[in-house]
């Protein structure tokens, strides 16, 4: 499930240690005033090849090619209603059949095809939203960032799933006002994370000789500022596509999101309430959500690990200086 | 730096000022009745500026194509006001405790929302303590064995938990136990032939205690039991993985070298220099588990029919009962922001240079 934030301490929130102590530490030292080039951060082949990494890489690329394949391989039709209800796995299908003569394997199948890329897609546009506000509220600073931050607290002052809720309830039951909902109260943690960045950053030296030399704000925030922050950002990013699935699956459970015939794990763990004895009916499309969400969870503490900014300083000041 | 220690810091005419904790306090206070006043904000908009005409809504098809009628209703219903004027009509219900009126019980809503609360109360303190207890202890040894074999384990096991669907734990859970062990009792709050507690609190465990009935007591802590533990894997793996950064930091700091360097015990260093350091950041987490727990009931209760807040967000979720489910998200956040509150008053009375600064 999503992560709860608090109104006023979110830990995510300000900006890590990493690029700004670098500009901050060589105040007047005319190399350190030069723009840190921005490195690639070295994948550090020891963690990254933890197997948790790339056991997580590798379940998330089979569910995708599941995702992708459902009309393929998938037995039989999702929605189709015409075999025996309540059949025990095993007894002519895989994961058994629903209380509608529905085949459960088929509508895991196809379930990866709702969830995975509507998750996919709230997380980018979670980011595209929150960077945008977030530069502008943290470069421009002044009554554009009091109203931002100001927005961003009001929201937080929810727990994630209880807003999603209210607000998938307020604009009608469907999927696309699920992702809708869910937009709307995951890209406050992405404006606050990249508006302590470039806080941190805007009175760096690099980005005020910029300015001095007539920048553009679009092109300091662009060129000079946006290569340092996008690690942070990357990281909470893979972190969030796990909770995006368990909220949209969450609120589809709740009702509030796939319609009842839709092949969706959560509202398919939802008609499970109602046959309790028949145990394959929910537990196939949970065990997906599962797989999936751990899997890309497993990379983005893969990737924390290899793009933290603050283990990189640690490193990489120990041997540049 | 040097210079500025010239410049003494103003100080407070003597007797005048407030003592500092009371104006952090104060302070803290009155920001939390602001983020009241925006989660009502919130509410209202979502309830009145959505799209879906409420005056169709009530008065059905037939009725709400006569103007007559349609004018009458809004002239009733305060409709027809400017939106300021609707909103703080709406705010003043509120604060008469009217919160509408269910659609699908058709109870005032603030009536089942009082009725449910006790409930919920009772797994999410019990879950609220027990992850606690825990998070901290499982975060603690993750810190300290950083880089071993357990530290692994305990990442992989903490990732794990926060990747579990709750509501599907609740179910495998509940059919695991009660279905097909018949350890657990089935749902509910308490056995058939058992008799609800005298209401003191509203928590059947407690109520129970008060009135000497031990085999009602422990009846109603079985039932805890399963949505208890749901509750808390969920909200353990959080836990876990805050208090293992917030002790790796504190492990670094100069003070704990030198508590261990003098050879004070480990239980002694956890204890006083360890977790007393990192108490702050562990506070926090506790702050925002109890959002997550609060999440996870609206999305377990219904599993286990516990007649509790989830269960009735769920109930109005699945009906699309608009006040049901705004009383729920009302009272939520207004829950969450007032245990913020208290973590951030918390904050202050542990870490005096919270209260000192600004």
């Amino acid at each position: 499930m999503s992560e709860p934030r608090s109104p006023r301490a979110d830990p995510r929130d300000g900006a890590p240690a990493g690029p700004r102590d670098g500009v901050q530490a060589g105040m007047l030292d005319p190399i350190e005033a030069a723009a840190p080039r921005w490195r690639r951060p070295r994948l550090r082949l020891g963690r990254w090849s933890a197997p948790l990494g790339i056991l997580g890489a590798a379940v998330a690329v089979f569910w995708i090619l599941i995702a992708l394949l459902a009309p393929v391989i998938a037995p039989h039709d999702p929605l189709a209603q015409d075999l025996p209800i309540l059949q025990a796995p095993g007894e002519g299908t895989l994961m058994g059949t629903d209380a509608l003569g529905r085949d459960v394997f088929s509508r895991v199948l196809w379930g990866a095809q709702v969830t995975i890329p509507l998750a996919l897609l709230l997380v980018v546009l979670s980011v595209l939203i929150g960077a945008v506000v977030g530069s502008v509220a943290g470069f421009f600073g002044r009554a554009v960032d009091e109203v931002a931050m100001r927005v961003t607290d009001l929201v937080m002052a929810f727990p994630t799933v209880i807003l999603a809720m209210v607000i998938a309830a307020a604009l009608g039951a469907s999927l696309v006002n699920a992702v809708l909902a869910a937009l709307i109260v995951s890209w406050p943690s992405y404006a606050r994370l990249t508006r302590g960045l470039v806080l941190g950053l805007r009175s760096s030296n690099y980005v005020v000789s910029g300015q001095l030399l007539g920048f553009s704000a679009v092109r300091s925030l662009g060129r000079d500022i946006a290569p340092n922050i996008v690690g942070p950002v990357l990281v909470l990013a893979s972190l969030d596509i796990g909770t995006a699935i368990l909220l949209l699956s969450g609120l589809s459970f709740l009702g509030l999101g796939a319609k009842p015939p839709t092949a969706e794990w959560g509202s398919m763990v939802s008609d499970a309430i109602k046959n309790f004895d028949a145990w394959w009916i929910g537990v196939f499309p949970g065990l997906a959500i599962l797989t999936v969400v751990i899997a890309f969870n497993f990379v983005g503490d893969a990737l924390r690990d290899a793009l933290d900014p603050k283990s990189a300083t640690i490193k990489g000041g120990g041997t540049t200086l | 730096m040097t210079r500025t220690t010239a410049v003494r810091p103003p100080r407070s005419r003597g007797g005048r000022t407030a003592h500092p904790f009371l104006r952090y306090a104060l302070r803290r206070v009155l920001t939390s009745l602001l983020l009241v006043v925006g989660v009502t904000l919130v509410t209202f908009v979502l309830t009145n500026l959505v799209p879906g005409d409420p005056v169709a809504a009530a008065l059905g098809q037939r009725a709400a194509e006569d103007p007559a009628i349609v004018a009458q209703f809004r002239a009733t219903y305060g409709l027809d006001q400017p939106l300021v004027v609707q909103y703080f009509t709406y705010l003043g219900n509120l604060l008469h405790g009217d919160l509408g009126v269910s659609t699908t019980t058709h109870n005032p809503v603030v009536d089942d929302l009082a009725k449910a609360l006790p409930a919920t109360l009772e797994i999410a303190l019990g879950a609220i303590v027990l992850s606690v207890i825990i998070g901290v202890v499982l975060g603690t040894i993750a810190a300290y064995r950083r880089g071993k074999a357990s530290d692994h384990v305990l990442r992989v096991v903490s990732l794990a938990g926060l990747s579990v669907p709750t509501f599907w734990l609740a179910l495998v859970l509940y059919y695991v136990f009660y279905f097909q062990l018949h350890i657990a009792p089935g749902s509910g709050r308490l056995s058939s032939d058992f008799s609800t507690p005298p209401h003191v609190t509203g928590l059947y465990t407690v109520d129970a205690l008060l009135a000497g009935q031990l085999d009602t007591f422990l009846d109603a802590a079985s039932h805890l039991f399963l949505p208890v533990l749901v509750l808390t894997l969920y909200t353990v793996g959080l836990l876990t993985r805050f208090v293992r950064t917030a002790v790796l930091e504190i492990l670094d700091q100069d003070y704990v070298r030198a508590a261990r360097a003098k050879g004070l015990p480990t239980r002694t260093v956890i204890w006083s220099y360890v977790l007393r350091g990192a108490s702050i950041p562990i506070l926090t987490v506790v702050g925002l588990a109890f959002g997550s727990l609060l999440s996870g009931t609206v999305l377990v209760e219904a599993i286990f029919a516990w007649p509790g807040i989830g269960s009735y967000a769920y109930q109005a979720a699945s009906h699309l009962d608009l006040p049901g489910i705004m009383g729920v998200g009302l009272l939520i956040g207004v829950m969450y922001l007032l245990v913020n509150l208290i973590v951030d008053l918390l904050y202050g009375v542990l870490d005096p240079r919270v209260r000192l600064a600004s």
